[in-house]
C-alpha cells in the first residue's frame, strides 16, 4: 500500500484534528469491534462552511450513511462522499458523549487519579480541537458517529444496535473540498455497554481517482447530489482551482 | 401505530403579556425570562415555524436537535419534551401541544439547500437562513452563521423508518394548532416563518403564525 501518504492509530478516547486536501481518500478502519468515531468536518479554507446534517438528510430521503451518499455543508456544497464502506449504516443523529453523561455511566474519573487512563468525552474532546483550529463551543453540531448505527422505531425512539461493529470494519471517505476534520475516538452516547467500549480506529489518507461525473455512484445517486456536485465544481471554478 | 398525544392549555389569550402574527416569510427574535410561557400558533394549518433557541446568559450556547434527542431518547418533540442546548442544559419545556409531533430533524431551509433538493433555479427565492441571519444581523450582540444550528420545525412531520428512510409527510398540523413551552432559564427565541413555497408540505402556501407571551 504505497499508495498511503499518511495515517494514524487513534486510540480508545484520542482525538485528532486537522486538513485534508480536495481529492484524498480517507480510510477508517475499526481495529477492535465496537468502534464510534465521532467526527465533524468544515470547509478548511472558510470554517464558517461546515457540515449540515438536516441537508445532508433531507437532500438524500435517508436518516443513515453508507457507501453513496455524501455528506454536504450549509452552503449546498458536497464535503465529503461515502465511496466504500463495509457497514451499510453510520449514524448521525446520536450526538457524542460529555463528561458527564461518561461519569454516570462508567463512573467518575480524573486524570489526577487515573492519569491517561481516565475516560475521555466527546464534547471536551471536540471541544479542545475545535479551539486549536479557532472555532469554539458555538461551532458544535451533529457529529457523524462512524461506525454505529441507531435507528428510529415507529414512535421516533432512538435504538442503538449493539454488535454492528466488527473487528477490521472499514469505511472510506473522499474529500471534495479542502477538509477540517475533527474526530473523537469515544463510545457512543446510546452504546448500553456497561463497560466503557475502546477500540483503536486506524486512518489511512490516500489518493482518489478523479471523480468521473458520467459513472461516479454519489454523484448519479439523486439529482440532489448532482446539484450539490455541481455547486462544488462551480465554488473551485470560481476560485480558478 | 405513532400515538400522537394532545394536551391543551388553560393559558386564555387576553392575559398574554405579548400577541404578535408573524407573516410568511417574517422572522422574529425575542428575549424570554425564566418561567415565561411562549405559545406558537399554526393559524391556518401546516405551516413550519422554524425556530432556535440561545441561552440568553452564553448566547454561543444554542439549541442542539441531538442533544435534546439525547435527552428523551426520541427524535419527535410532544408535551414533556425539554428543548436542551449543545452543553446539555434544558432551555425551555413543552407544557402543552395540540399538533402532537414536531419535527427536529429537518433543519431549515436556505437558498444553497434549495438549488440541491429542487432546482438550481430556486437561488433567488426566499428562505429560512435568510431570514435567520437577517434577525441575527438587526440584534447584533456578536450573532454569525456560526450560531445558525439544526433548528426545531414546529408543526412539521419528518418520520423516519426503522430502514433509515427520511420522508416528508403533511396533515399533521390544522388551522389554530399550538405548541406552548416554558422557558427553563433565560432565553433568547429566533423563529424564520417558513416561506418555502417548493414543497407540497405546505400545499405551496406559506400561512402566518401567531406568538403569544405569558407570565409564569
Amino acid at each position: 500500500m504505497s499508495s498511503i501518504v499518511w495515517s494514524l492509530e487513534l486510540a480508545p478516547g484520542a482525538k485528532w484534528s486537522g486538513a485534508i486536501a480536495r481529492g484524498r481518500l480517507v480510510r477508517f478502519t475499526a481495529l477492535e469491534a465496537g468502534a464510534n468515531v465521532s467526527m465533524l468536518l468544515y470547509n478548511a479554507d472558510d470554517k464558517t462552511e461546515r457540515y449540515n446534517m438536516p441537508d445532508t438528510l433531507k437532500a438524500q430521503y435517508t436518516s443513515h450513511l453508507t457507501k453513496g451518499h455524501v455528506l454536504m455543508s450549509d452552503n449546498g456544497r458536497v464535503l465529503a462522499s461515502i465511496v466504500e464502506d463495509g457497514l451499510g449504516w453510520h449514524d448521525t443523529i446520536g450526538g457524542c458523549t460529555t463528561r458527564e453523561a461518561t461519569a454516570a455511566k462508567y463512573g467518575t474519573t480524573s486524570f489526577q487519579r487515573e492519569r491517561n487512563d481516565w475516560l475521555r468525552n466527546g464534547r471536551d474532546n471536540l471541544a479542545g480541537e475545535l479551539v486549536r483550529c479557532g472555532l469554539g463551543m458555538r461551532d458544535l453540531g451533529p457529529v457523524v458517529n462512524l461506525f454505529s448505527k441507531v435507528y428510529c422505531d415507529e414512535d421516533g425512539n432512538t435504538i442503538f444496535v449493539p454488535g454492528h461493529c466488527p473487528a477490521g470494519a472499514s469505511v472510506t471517505l473522499r474529500l471534495e473540498m479542502n477538509a477540517l476534520l475533527v474526530l473523537s475516538n469515544t463510545p457512543h452516547p446510546l452504546d448500553p455497554a456497561t463497560a466503557y467500549p475502546s477500540s483503536p480506529v486506524a486512518i489511512e489518507v490516500l489518493p482518489a481517482d478523479p471523480v468521473d461525473p458520467a459513472t461516479d455512484p454519489c454523484v448519479l445517486r439523486r439529482p440532489e447530489n448532482r446539484r450539490a456536485f455541481e455547486n462544488t465544481w462551480s465554488y473551485f471554478a470560481l476560485l480558478g482551482q | 401505530m405513532t400515538v400522537f398525544i394532545h394536551k391543551e392549555s388553560e393559558r386564555r389569550p387576553d392575559e398574554a403579556l405579548y400577541d404578535h402574527i408573524i407573516p410568511a416569510g417574517e422572522g422574529w427574535m425575542r428575549d424570554l425570562r425564566p418561567g415565561q410561557v411562549l405559545r406558537i400558533v399554526d393559524l391556518e394549518g401546516n405551516q413550519a415555524a422554524d425556530t432556535l433557541f440561545y441561552d440568553a446568559e452564553n448566547p454561543e450556547d444554542h439549541y442542539s436537535a441531538v442533544q435534546t434527542i439525547a435527552g428523551q431518547q426520541n427524535i419527535y418533540l410532544t408535551t414533556g419534551s425539554v428543548l436542551r442546548a449543545e452543553s446539555g442544559k434544558p432551555l425551555l419545556t413543552i407544557v402543552a401541544d395540540t399538533c402532537g409531533r414536531h419535527d427536529t430533524l429537518g433543519g431549515a431551509c436556505s437558498a444553497q439547500s434549495n438549488t440541491v433538493r429542487y432546482a438550481h433555479e430556486t437561488l433567488p427565492m426566499h428562505n429560512c437562513r435568510d431570514t435567520f441571519m437577517l434577525q441575527l444581523a438587526k440584534r447584533g450582540d456578536g450573532y454569525t452563521k456560526r450560531d445558525l444550528a439544526p433548528n426545531i420545525n414546529f408543526f412539521m412531520n419528518v418520520p423516519v423508518t426503522p430502514e433509515g428512510g427520511l420522508t416528508f409527510a403533511d396533515g399533521v398540523s390544522a388551522p389554530g394548532r399550538y405548541v406552548e413551552m416554558r422557558a427553563e432559564t433565560s432565553v433568547t427565541a429566533l423563529i424564520s416563518n417558513c416561506p418555502q413555497l417548493n414543497n407540497p408540505c405546505n400545499a405551496y402556501n406559506p400561512t402566518p403564525v401567531r406568538v403569544l407571551i405569558w407570565e409564569s
